[in-house]
């Protein structure tokens, strides 16, 4: 069984999500990679906001 | 003119043959509506990430959702059947499992759910692609 850490887990559905959704939405070649990259930034730090955010709270 | 003249041929083009042919490919297996258009390079990317998420969900014993007993349930089911063949094969050969018992087991359903709703997108990309809504 496969039992990656939660920041792992988060960046794998990240990089995968990212991919996709570069590739999808946009149409030249730059600019799906300049938006897989701006999502996967998003996904993670939001993740990584959120995270201390709950830390912060739970104290 | 002729840049107009020439849009208009291709668009005839595309539109010949059956035009959800890729939307079908591309549901049964991901990235396969963007091979029949030819575009390798994207094919192979969405490919990659769509079954490489899928097998990352099995591999953490994510649940494969089969009945629809309440409404979050039958929106999971929802969400697997956008993985197509994979869905079908996985529920064949027993993959996955019956409950959830571990958190990263949570994180893996949720890793197949979400796959087949990216294969959903990538296989109406590819027939945008095909109606030359998209280049």
């Amino acid at each position: 069984m496969f039992r990656p850490s939660h920041f792992a887990a988060v960046v794998l559905f990240a990089l995968f999500a990212s991919v996709v959704f570069g590739i999808t939405q946009r149409e030249t070649p730059r600019r799906m990679i300049h938006y897989g990259l701006y999502c996967f930034v998003l996904f993670v730090g939001s993740a990584i906001v959120l995270s201390w955010l709950m830390f912060l709270i739970a104290r | 003119m002729a840049t107009v003249a020439n849009k208009n041929a291709a668009g005839q083009d595309s539109q010949q043959g059956f035009v959800y042919l890729p939307l079908i490919a591309g549901w049964l297996l991901p990235g396969a509506g963007h091979f029949l258009l030819r575009k390798w390079g994207r094919g192979a990317l969405l490919s990659a990430s769509i079954l490489g998420m899928f097998a990352i969900g099995i591999a953490m014993q994510g649940k494969l959702y089969a009945g629809a007993h309440d409404i979050l349930e039958l929106l999971g089911l929802a969400g697997d059947l956008g993985n197509g063949l994979l869905y079908v094969v996985s529920r064949a050969a027993g993959w996955g499992a019956d409950q959830v018992t571990v958190t990263t087991a949570d994180y893996g359903t949720r890793f197949i759910v979400v796959a087949g709703l990216l294969n959903v997108i990538a296989a109406v990309d590819a027939h945008n692609l095909r109606t030359g809504r998209k280049t």
